[in-house]
C-alpha cells in the first residue's frame, strides 16, 4: 500500500527551529477542551490536541464487580485505553493490543495519586478513555483529559493531573512531539504531573539522551504541563462561568 | 476572619488542587490540608467562614448520612429484605421486618407485593458506617411507596439551594406551583399534583435551580419564572 502522508520527511526541523507543522521547538499543539459533554456517564471531558482526539467517560463510585476485586480499604481505580479502530491509518483491530494493556496500567496509575480512593472504600471508579483520532502523545492527552472527566464526575481529588511529552528530535530538544517527529526522533519523553503538589506520577522514556538532556526534557515537559494545567482549569469553569455570566448582567 | 492569606475571593468558582488558603485554617468541607495549605478536592464555590474554608461542590455523589430522608429504587427482592439503589456509592437495606407491623415469616409474607423491583420507596437512613451497607426504615409517616407524580434528580448538593435558606425557596415552590414536593437528600425530588401541567412547572423551575444554583438572587428569578409561565398556561383551556 502506497502510504504517502506518513513517508518520513527529509527534515523535520528547519535550521532557524520551525517543525513539521510551523511550531517552534517549545510550542504545544493547538488545545480545546470540553467538559461534560456526554449525558450518561457521571463526568465527562473531550480534548483535541493538535490532530489528537479523545474522548473520556467516568463511572462510579459503584459497587465494585466482580465482587473480588472490590478493595477493602480503598476504592478501585479503573481505567480503559483503547483505540478506535479508524484512529489510525491503517485499521486498528479493535480487541485490545499489548500496547492499550499497558497504557491503561500506567494511566491508572498516574491518575491514581491525584483520587481520594481511600474515602470510598469497596467501591470502583470506571474511567473509560476513547482515542477518536490519534497523531501521537495519546498517553498524555488521555491523562489530562481523564482527570477532567474525574473532577467532573464530582469524585474528590488532591489535584487535576496534566500530562505532557517532550524529546529529541534531529538532534534539537523539543516539546509536544506529533506521531512523525516521534517515530523519526531520538527519544521521546511522556510525562504526568500534579501541579498544586509538584509531583510527577508518569514518566516514560523511549530513545536515548544524555543526563543533560534528560534533565532538561523534563523540565520542558512540566513547562508544557503547566501550560495545560491553565486551560484544563479554564474548561472545567467554562460551564459554570456561562450560566453565570447569563443571569448576573 | 484572620489575617492569614486566602486566595479568592467568598463564592469564586474554583478547580480541585486550587490552594484556598495557608495557615491557621480549618479545612471543611470538599477541602483538605497538606503541610498548613488547604486546597480544593471538587469543583465548587469557596466560602471562608472564619478560620473554616470550605467548598460548596457544584456536582458530587450522594454520600448516605444517618438521618436523611432519601427515595430509592428497589433492585433486588432479596430472602428477609430488599436491596436499595438511593444513588451513592453502596446500595441501601430494607429490612422485611420494617414494612410488616407483624413478625416477619417468609412462608406467610409476600415480599414482592409489598415492594417489588423497579418501585420508589421514599425511606430514612438509620444506620450507615461505610463498613456495611446503608439501612433504611420506612417506619415513620409519609415514608413509603410512592404511588404517583414526577421524578427529577439533581445533584445532591444543590439539593439545599432547592430548600433555599430557612425553606424560602421549597416554600414558594409549592406555594406557586400547588404541587406537593418531596426531597431525598440523594437528589431525588417527587413532585405531585392533581394537575399534570402544575407538575411540569415545578418540574421546570427545580431544572431552572439546578442550572443557576451558583448564582445569586436565584428565588426571585424562579418566582418571575413560574409567574410569567402560569400566565401563559391561563391562556390554554383547562381539560378536566
Amino acid at each position: 500500500m502506497l502510504n504517502m502522508s506518513q513517508k518520513k520527511p527529509e527534515k523535520m526541523i528547519e535550521d532557524n527551529g520551525v517543525r513539521l507543522d510551523g511550531r517552534g521547538p517549545k510550542d504545544l499543539r493547538p488545545i480545546k477542551i470540553e467538559v461534560d459533554v456526554l449525558s450518561n456517564a457521571d463526568g465527562s471531558a473531550y480534548i483535541e490536541q493538535g490532530k489528537n482526539k479523545i474522548l473520556a467517560a467516568v463511572y462510579g463510585p459503584n459497587e465494585a464487580h466482580p465482587k473480588h476485586l472490590a478493595i477493602p480499604d480503598r476504592a478501585l481505580l479503573r481505567c480503559r485505553y483503547h483505540m478506535a479502530p479508524f484512529s489510525v491509518e491503517e485499521r486498528k483491530s479493535p480487541a485490545p493490543s499489548r500496547r492499550e494493556v499497558e497504557l491503561s496500567k500506567v494511566i491508572t496509575e498516574a491518575l491514581e495519586p491525584a483520587v481520594f480512593v481511600e474515602y470510598y472504600p469497596r467501591t470502583s471508579i470506571d474511567t473509560f478513555i476513547e482515542v477518536l483520532q490519534a497523531d501521537g502523545g495519546t498517553r498524555c492527552a488521555a491523562i489530562t483529559v481523564a482527570s477532567l472527566a474525574l473532577a467532573d464526575a464530582g469524585i474528590p481529588m488532591r489535584g487535576l493531573v496534566a500530562a505532557c511529552a517532550a524529546g529529541k528530535v534531529e538532534g534539537r530538544l523539543v516539546l509536544d512531539l506529533t506521531d512523525i517527529e516521534d517515530k523519526g526522533g531520538e527519544a521521546d519523553l511522556p510525562l504526568a504531573w500534579m501541579p498544586n503538589l509538584n509531583a510527577i506520577t508518569l514518566l516514560q522514556m523511549d530513545g536515548s539522551l544524555t543526563t543533560d538532556e534528560f534533565e532538561q526534557v523534563v523540565n520542558m515537559a512540566v513547562e508544557g504541563c503547566k501550560q495545560v494545567y491553565g486551560l484544563q482549569k479554564e474548561a472545567l469553569k467554562a460551564k459554570y462561568v456561562a450560566v453565570k455570566g447569563e443571569v448576573e448582567e | 476572619m484572620s489575617d492569614l492569606p486566602t486566595f479568592y475571593e467568598r463564592k469564586e468558582i474554583v478547580t480541585p488542587g486550587d490552594l484556598l488558603a495557608e495557615g491557621d485554617y480549618l479545612a471543611g468541607d470538599n477541602t483538605y490540608k497538606e503541610d498548613g495549605k488547604i486546597y480544593a478536592t471538587r469543583v465548587g464555590l469557596v466560602e471562608y467562614e472564619d478560620r473554616r474554608v470550605l467548598v460548596v461542590a457544584l456536582k458530587a455523589f450522594y454520600v448516605p448520612s444517618v438521618g436523611d430522608m432519601v427515595i430509592g429504587k428497589v433492585i433486588e427482592v432479596g430472602l428477609g429484605s430488599w436491596l436499595i439503589d438511593i444513588r451513592a456509592p453502596y446500595p441501601a437495606l430494607l429490612r422485611a421486618s420494617d414494612a410488616f407491623s407483624r413478625p416477619f415469616k417468609p412462608q406467610r409474607d409476600d415480599m414482592p407485593s409489598i415492594f417489588d423491583v423497579g418501585d420508589l420507596v421514599i425511606a430514612k437512613i438509620i444506620a450507615y458506617d461505610r463498613t456495611r451497607a446503608p439501612l433504611l426504615t420506612i417506619r415513620e409517616p409519609d415514608l413509603g411507596k410512592v404511588e404517583r407524580g414526577q421524578i427529577y434528580e439533581i445533584t445532591p448538593t444543590k439539593i439545599p439551594r432547592v430548600i433555599g435558606r430557612k425553606g424560602s425557596m421549597i416554600t414558594m415552590l409549592k406555594q406557586e406551583t400547588n404541587c406537593q414536593i418531596t426531597i431525598g437528600q440523594n437528589g431525588v425530588i417527587l413532585v405531585s399534583s392533581r394537575s399534570p401541567k402544575d407538575e411540569q412547572l415545578a418540574v421546570m423551575a427545580i431544572r431552572k435551580i439546578e442550572e443557576e444554583a451558583h448564582t445569586s438572587g436565584l428565588t426571585d428569578r424562579v418566582t418571575q419564572m413560574i409567574r410569567s409561565e402560569k400566565g401563559d398556561v391561563k391562556h390554554v383551556p383547562e381539560e378536566t
